[in-house]
């Protein structure tokens, strides 16, 4: 039989996007500033969050949305702990957070009463980088553990990051991390992105 | 692993196009996949011939255009492809670079019988 070529030409994850960019607008127009946060496992995501959470609760009300792949809570226990709202997202063993998931995750947060949203994604370098979820920045943590290679071999969760955050700078003296390779992996990929050195 | 949910989300788009244009049976997917995509085809028609089953697109070939990655430096005005790993431009030495293809990652047609 005779086969006929069907022209197509549609983003792969358009759907997703179109999800993302949705949750975007809603966000802005409730007034609500959104950040996904992307990182390996231990590189200091939540410990970075709570932190953030001690220095800003006085001036502006935070909700975070915690995701990790297996059934717990102890993150966002934190963050409640904490006396600030959280929702946790159980990706049920996927890689990634994605636009549907925080679309969901969003019923359960009052967000229109916050000014801040914190994504914490899964702790990985490769798959969310793949899947926008419609926050309106993205923060990558980067550990000094980790090795000064990363930006070159992940390159793709180090591209259109709008801040990098080297964490656990107080332990460079036990280390081999040459930092100007790691920041020249990252200029190469963000020459405009804001980088910032913590110890959290 | 994302592939999966990548997977998924080609079987719907191939679907959609194909009820769309009364197709019997989807024999071919096309797609162009940039090198700075992270996805490994193998992994793609792994999934494929699983999730594909009972629908519209089961038996179907996955065919895979990759595009090379190529940098343009602002420096020099030089474009050039990297080899797999990030480089400085290689005609300045300059870190001022921005991807000007390699991120291409759409369905660009499918092939079906009536």
């Amino acid at each position: 039989m005779a086969t006929e070529k069907v022209q197509v030409v549609e983003k792969i994850l358009d759907a997703n996007d179109q999800v993302a960019s949705q949750t975007q607008t809603l966000l802005t127009e409730s007034g609500v500033f959104s950040i996904n946060i992307m990182a390996s496992p231990g590189a200091g995501k939540t410990s970075v969050i709570l932190k953030t959470i001690e220095k800003l609760s006085g001036m502006m009300r935070i909700g975070v949305i915690e995701g990790d792949t297996a059934p717990v809570t102890i993150d966002a226990d934190k963050v409640m702990a904490m006396g600030m709202p959280a929702v946790q997202i159980n990706t049920g063993g996927q890689c990634h957070l994605d636009a549907m998931m925080i679309d969901r995750a969003l019923k359960h947060l009052d967000y229109k009463n916050l000014d801040l949203i914190i994504v914490e994604n899964v702790g990985n370098l490769i798959c969310p980088a793949a899947f926008k979820i419609g926050t309106h920045a993205n923060v990558v943590i980067s550990s000094v553990p980790e090795g000064d290679d990363k930006p070159y071999k992940y390159t793709n969760i180090y591209r259109g990051i709008d801040v990098l955050l080297i964490n656990k700078i107080d332990l460079l003296p036990y280390l081999d991390f040459r930092m100007d390779y790691f920041q020249q992996g990252v200029e190469i990929l963000n020459p405009d992105s804001l980088v910032i050195a913590a110890s959290g | 692993m994302h592939e999966l949910a990548v997977t998924d989300s080609i079987l719907q788009i191939a679907e959609k196009h194909a009820i769309q244009a009364n197709a019997k049976k989807v024999t071919d997917i096309f797609l162009v996949i940039g090198n700075l995509s992270s996805i490994v085809d193998d992994s793609v028609v792994f999934y494929w011939e699983m999730i594909s089953k009972g629908t519209v697109c089961e038996g179907s070939v996955i065919h895979f255009n990759r595009l090379p990655a190529t940098m343009y430096c602002l420096v020099c005005d030089n474009t050039f492809e990297i080899p797999g790993e990030l480089i400085p431009c290689p005609n300045c030495g300059s870190y001022q670079l921005k991807i000007q293809s390699g991120e291409e990652f759409f369905l660009e047609s499918i092939e079906i019988e009536r």
